[in-house]
């Protein structure tokens, strides 16, 4: 791409104006979307303000939820929104690290391909699909065989408590780890391949055993990457909306018990959205997207920390 | 056809479409109603080539647009209140369309074939989480001779908002004080006991998949999926099953007064065959209109909807059609639209 010597002034000058237009294009796409980011903030606290006005940060505390009395707080959303995403994590990240891992490190050169490509083609489906596979199909065959099972062995926890309906906060957090899981395998898997074949044949030289050469020279060395694939599955997790609105029972409550009913933030601001008639219900709801997005900026900017610590720590100990 | 066929007949199309510009009305509002005003827009542009644009955003959304003027008619399940009418200068006109019902659907295998019954009082009750048994002896008196489990009541109400909880709410309110103090009616309240399921689909599959639970569902939705539902006692004692015809009749013997404005409700309506728990939808309109042409237009399709012809159609998707006696209440006040202040001329 670079001009021939050959090239006169005439193109040179060509160039270094095609060379400005395309860096001002590109500038102003650049530039698009964090004034995109902030026109939503805007409409958001636009939207939000009447609730901001009447109920002030006690929203975040409150549990009321009585769009007749025109009394909101979010809590409850609050708490199902974390809980079930971080309960999706704690099933989606050894699974999908363990295809990774299996799928980078172990298993045979010609299965890898397609196992890999039927796990990404699982990102590919809608999530309406998901949630009607829920219910059909995940729920009568969770209550029929797992919850039960949870019940009577693990009985004693409060999180295995009370009836079993099939909808609950444990089937919500179940569909969202079926779901981020394809997201978390495969960029975890490329983070893996991206490890350089001299750190494993190191440390199998050194006479480490497969187990000792993953965990003291191929994980280490991928961490960062993985923590971020885990960051992805978890973004996906907080704002995901259709799929977990079908399988979590939808009650403003928090229990302790996983079988318990719960609800999202995502999840109330789509159910409710298209018929709230009152102003300030309409104002509640866009303060719950207000909340949803601060949760998911405050965990995002908490993991690029983490990244940041952990690549800082790495490079500081293999040095 | 080749391609550059079809690019010119687009094209032709559109030029043809551009004039007729003013042949168009825009639509927004409520979503049960949405399958029958879909045929009846369709059917009526095929018969006058009229266009009537209708998007199906949810009631709420509906009155907004309404309100902001964006929309030349609005939909809506439940009626405006008092507040949202004055932020329109109360120039607005509810026109009742169709008439739903909501029935109550429950899963009790023991039962078999035998249809439940049901009051209001018990019904508020069991969505109160004051009975929670289904043997408790006031369901059992209405049910004489039916083996009812002894096991837990388990409620299923819909999450979103919805026409379908207004309707449902909005009975419960009539038929229990408790009810009215505590939780009162909206397109969504605040459930005292129960699980949420999306729309009617997800109220259906948790009552199918949960033995002993009772939610309600639209009637067409009943019917159409095959599922039980109970009798509900009427305001005069009978036990009456929900259907198409006893939806109409509700909406025959409630009373309106002469110069109504149609916000009635009809849940709990008089008359022994009437079926409790039944609702008109509306379109919103402008009595007083500022583009006559519009007007026209829009008086014109209203005095085609309540034509035998247009309400028949309402039977086939399942929609009971106004009686007689509400067309000959509309007729008058479609004809008294106006618009800038004077009369719509006629065709």
């Amino acid at each position: 791409m670079s001009p021939s010597a050959t090239g006169s002034d005439a193109t040179l000058g060509g160039a270094r104006f095609g060379d400005r237009l395309f860096k001002a294009a590109l500038t102003l796409t650049a530039l698009a979307v964090p004034v995109l980011l902030g026109f939503l903030v805007f409409e958001l606290w636009a939207g939000s303000r009447e609730a901001i006005g009447e109920f002030g940060l006690g929203f975040l505390t409150s549990s009321e939820w009585d769009p007749v009395e025109g009394r909101f707080g979010a809590l409850p959303l609050i708490f199902g929104t974390v809980v079930s995403s971080a309960l999706a994590l704690l099933i989606a990240v050894p699974l999908s690290l363990g295809v990774a891992i299996f799928l980078t490190e172990f298993a045979p050169m010609r299965i890898r391909g397609p196992v890999s490509f039927l796990i990404e083609l699982l990102a590919a489906i809608p999530s309406v699909v998901y949630g009607l596979w829920g219910i059909f199909v995940m729920i009568p065959f969770l209550r029929a065989t797992v919850f039960p099972f949870l019940k009577d062995t693990l009985g004693f926890l409060p999180f295995f408590q009370g009836p079993i309906y099939g909808p609950g906060m444990l089937s919500a957090a179940i569909i969202l780890a079926i779901m981020v899981m394809p997201y978390i395998m495969s960029v975890s898997r490329e983070v893996l391949l991206a490890v350089p074949n001299t750190q494993r044949e190191a440390a199998l030289a050194l006479g480490a055993t497969r187990w000792e050469a993953l965990t003291g020279a191929v994980l280490p060395y991928a961490r960062s990457g993985i923590i971020g694939a885990v960051i992805l599955g978890l973004g996906r997790a907080l704002g995901e909306t259709m799929a977990v609105t079908m399988v979590i029972g939808n009650r403003h409550e928090i229990a302790a018990s996983l079988f318990a009913p719960g609800y999202t933030m995502a999840a109330a601001i789509a159910n409710e959205f298209a018929e709230a008639v009152e102003n300030i219900h309409l104002s509640a709801l866009s303060y719950v997207a207000l909340t949803l997005f601060v949760v998911t900026v405050l965990i995002n900017a908490a993991a690029r920390l983490l990244i940041w610590r952990v690549a800082q720590g790495g490079g500081g100990k293999s040095a | 056809m080749t391609i550059r066929q079809i690019g010119l007949a687009l094209a032709a199309a559109a030029l043809l479409a551009a004039p007729a510009g003013a042949q168009s009305l825009t639509g927004a509002g409520a979503t049960f109603p949405n399958p029958i005003y879909t045929k009846w827009f369709d059917a009526y542009n095929k018969a006058t080539g009229i266009r009537i644009n209708y998007q199906s955003i949810g009631s709420g959304g509906g009155i907004r647009q309404f309100t902001q003027g964006t929309v030349d008619f609005g939909a809506t399940d439940g009626p405006m209140s008092p507040a949202q009418m004055e932020a329109v200068q109360n120039n607005v006109l509810h026109i009742p369309t169709v008439i739903g019902a909501v029935v109550l659907t429950y899963n009790l295998p023991s039962l078999g074939a035998t249809q439940l019954q049901m009051d209001g009082a018990t019904i508020a009750d069991i969505f109160l989480g004051r009975i929670t048994k289904w043997n408790d002896k006031r369901i059992a008196a209405m049910n004489p001779g039916v083996a009812l489990p002894n096991a837990d009541i388990i409620v299923v109400h819909r999450s979103d908002g919805s026409g379908t909880s207004y309707i449902f709410t909005d009975y419960l309110t009539k038929v229990s004080r408790e009810w009215k103090d505590k939780v009162n009616y909206a397109t969504s309240v605040k459930w005292p006991v129960g699980l949420g399921g999306k729309g009617n689909e997800g109220v259906t599959q948790q009552v199918k998949q949960i033995e002993g639970t009772i939610g309600y569902v639209e009637l067409i939705y009943a019917l159409s999926n095959n599922l039980p539902f109970a009798k509900i006692k009427n305001s005069t004692g009978n036990f009456v099953v929900p259907s198409l015809a006893s939806a109409t009749a509700a909406a025959a013997s409630a009373k309106f007064a002469k110069d109504t404005d149609f916000r009635v409700s009809i849940t709990n309506a008089p008359g022994a065959q009437t079926y409790p728990i039944s609702s008109f939808t509306w379109l919103l309109v402008r009595p007083d209109s500022k583009d006559a042409a519009k007007a026209a237009l829009l008086r014109d399709f209203l005095n085609w909807m309540i034509t035998p012809d247009a309400q028949g159609m309402a039977g086939g998707l399942k929609y009971a059609p106004l009686p007689a006696e509400v067309v000959a209440l509309i007729k008058p006040r479609i004809a008294a639209l106006k618009a800038n202040g004077k009369p719509i001329p006629a065709k």
